[in-house]
């Protein structure tokens, strides 16, 4: 058995991240994909959860700047290609040119605040 | 009218403590300390009486406790159910069924919060999340803002009309005399104040107040004997299917479309019947998602609903006539408040702001992110 099958389902979400990845899981009995992580499907209540990585590929489902004192910043729904759907914030573009509908492609970036990696996207088209 | 419910338990006692901001030293339990005696005094009871008790607290994690030590209180029947500011809706349906079950007689329902003198900001539990807080949404701003993104993405609401929600308001709020925002506010106002969470401003969103609350339920055979006229509950119901707004299915579609239909089915009568809405607006989007979840009009056709005036004072449908949490009050955890409204509505004591004949209120509390949905159908003592 593999060290990610017997991990807690977040240790192995973050395991994705810090080698660039992001997870997923796939439920074997009802073929769903299952995020966040955990221990059992929330569609079936199946517990052969199958981790897979996900192509990163994504439609923004929606949108919103958030206003602080001193920044503006985006964060985003979106819904994955696998049929999952995260929260995320999608950069290299102004947050207010995020739209609902847009194509976009994961990264996985340094947070720099939190010292960690931070699955983000950014726009599929220039 | 009569209605086809069985009568099982009604509100005799409803009270609010002092609002607004109340200052430094005062604690939520003193709050709530004044509710309670007014409330009770309202019904004709005395705190010795109460053998069941239920409230909901970001202060205190067993609130049941806190509260019934400060009361003074020994209950036998204890329900602090938190699913949110929706957390009150469900302790009044609760506390019907206890008492329908026989397992308590007199229910106080209490709320305190003091988060405008304290902070100045809404408090919240603390609880965290990998998978959302590195994107530092605003909570809980930033997920009513999607939602609101989402519904006017798919049905062409526009900016005006959600505007229109928070003027509405604050016509209502014009005629409470105990309503905290009471400033002139147009359309332009709201959409040219502050963003705070694109497409929401700060006139979008819900005051920060202090403020308690309390509600005193009994069946409908002691509330005979009780010097107000009672307010009968008719049919209640409560539905949560998700915690955080990453895992919302549908953005525009609430959990109210179950808890609605539910409500009004064990009511036996439906929204067209409904005299006085009161519905939790925490953010403008709110309302107009649950006159669309509850059946008030169709999905989709919120935003012209709410339009030119038709939820203010002297439009079709009276909807949060006590000026809401966007102009009344709102310390936090709002939904106390919308009983207490709904009640004195029923009872014929608003004043300038009274729907004239008012005989069936519904009252629509919302927790989380649009999280957990509560709904309950009252009639006045003329149903009975
Ligand atoms: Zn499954």
């Amino acid at each position: 058995m593999s060290p990610a099958a017997t991990s807690p389902p977040a240790t192995v979400f973050r395991e994705f991240l810090d080698s660039g990845r992001l997870g997923f899981q796939i439920c074997a009995s009802c073929e769903q994909s299952v995020f966040y992580p955990r221990v059992l499907c929330p569609h079936c209540g199946g517990q052969d959860l199958r981790w897979r990585e996900s192509a990163g590929t994504g439609t923004v489902y929606s949108t919103t700047t958030v206003c602080r004192r001193n920044e503006t910043y985006n964060v985003a729904l979106v819904d994955l290609d696998e049929g999952f759907r995260m929260m995320t914030r999608v950069e290299d573009t102004p947050p207010e040119d995020v739209r609902i509908g847009m194509r976009v492609l994961l990264q996985v970036r340094h947070d720099p605040d939190r010292s960690e990696p931070v699955a983000v996207f950014v726009p599929a088209e220039a | 009218m009569t209605t086809k419910t069985a009568n099982t338990a009604a509100i005799v006692g409803v009270a609010e403590s002092d609002l607004g901001e109340v200052g430094p030293g005062v604690t939520p339990l003193d709050l709530i300390g004044q509710a309670a005696t007014a409330a009770l005094a309202d019904a004709g009871l005395t705190k010795d009486e109460v053998d069941g008790l239920f409230s909901a607290s970001v202060y205190y994690p067993m609130a049941n406790l806190n509260t019934a030590e400060y009361l003074g209180i020994q209950p036998t029947y204890s329900d602090s159910t938190n699913m949110g500011g929706s957390s009150f809706v469900a302790h009044l349906n609760h506390a019907a069924a206890a008492i329908e079950a026989g397992r308590c007689e007199v229910a106080l329902i209490v709320y305190g919060s003091i988060q405008r003198s304290a902070s100045g900001r809404l408090v919240s539990s603390g609880e965290s999340t990998p998978y959302e807080d590195p994107y530092r949404p605003r909570y809980p701003v930033s997920a009513y803002a999607m939602a609101a993104a989402r519904h006017m993405h798919e049905y062409g609401t526009t900016r005006e009309q959600l505007a229109e929600v928070a003027v509405a308001a604050r016509q209502w709020a014009w005629l409470n005399p105990k309503a905290f925002a009471r400033d002139p506010l147009t359309v332009d106002d709201v959409i040219n104040s502050r963003m705070v969470s694109s497409p929401l401003t700060a006139r979008d969103s819900c005051l920060v107040t202090d403020g308690g609350g309390a509600v005193v339920v009994t069946s409908a055979e002691r509330a005979r004997h009780l010097r107000r006229p009672p307010v009968r509950l008719l049919g209640a119901a409560e539905a949560h299917w998700h915690r955080s707004i990453s895992a919302m299915p549908d953005l525009t579609r609430t959990a109210a479309t179950e808890s609605g239909p539910r409500a009004f089915a064990r009511a036996g009568i439906g929204p067209s019947d409904v005299d006085v809405v009161l519905l939790y607006d925490a953010f403008t989007i709110n309302t107009i998602l649950f006159l669309e979840d509850l059946g008030f009009c169709a999905k989709g056709e919120g935003g012209p609903f709410v339009s030119d005036g038709r939820i203010a004072p002297g439009g079709k449908l009276a909807v949060n006539t006590n000026g809401g949490g966007l102009s009344y009050c709102h310390p936090g955890m709002y939904g106390i408040f919308l009983i207490i409204e709904a009640a004195r509505q029923l009872r014929g004591e608003c004043g300038d702001r009274q729907t004239p004949g008012a005989d069936i209120a519904l009252v629509h509390g919302n927790g989380g992110v649009l999280s957990s949905q509560t709904t309950a159908v009252l009639g006045s003592p003329a149903t009975g």
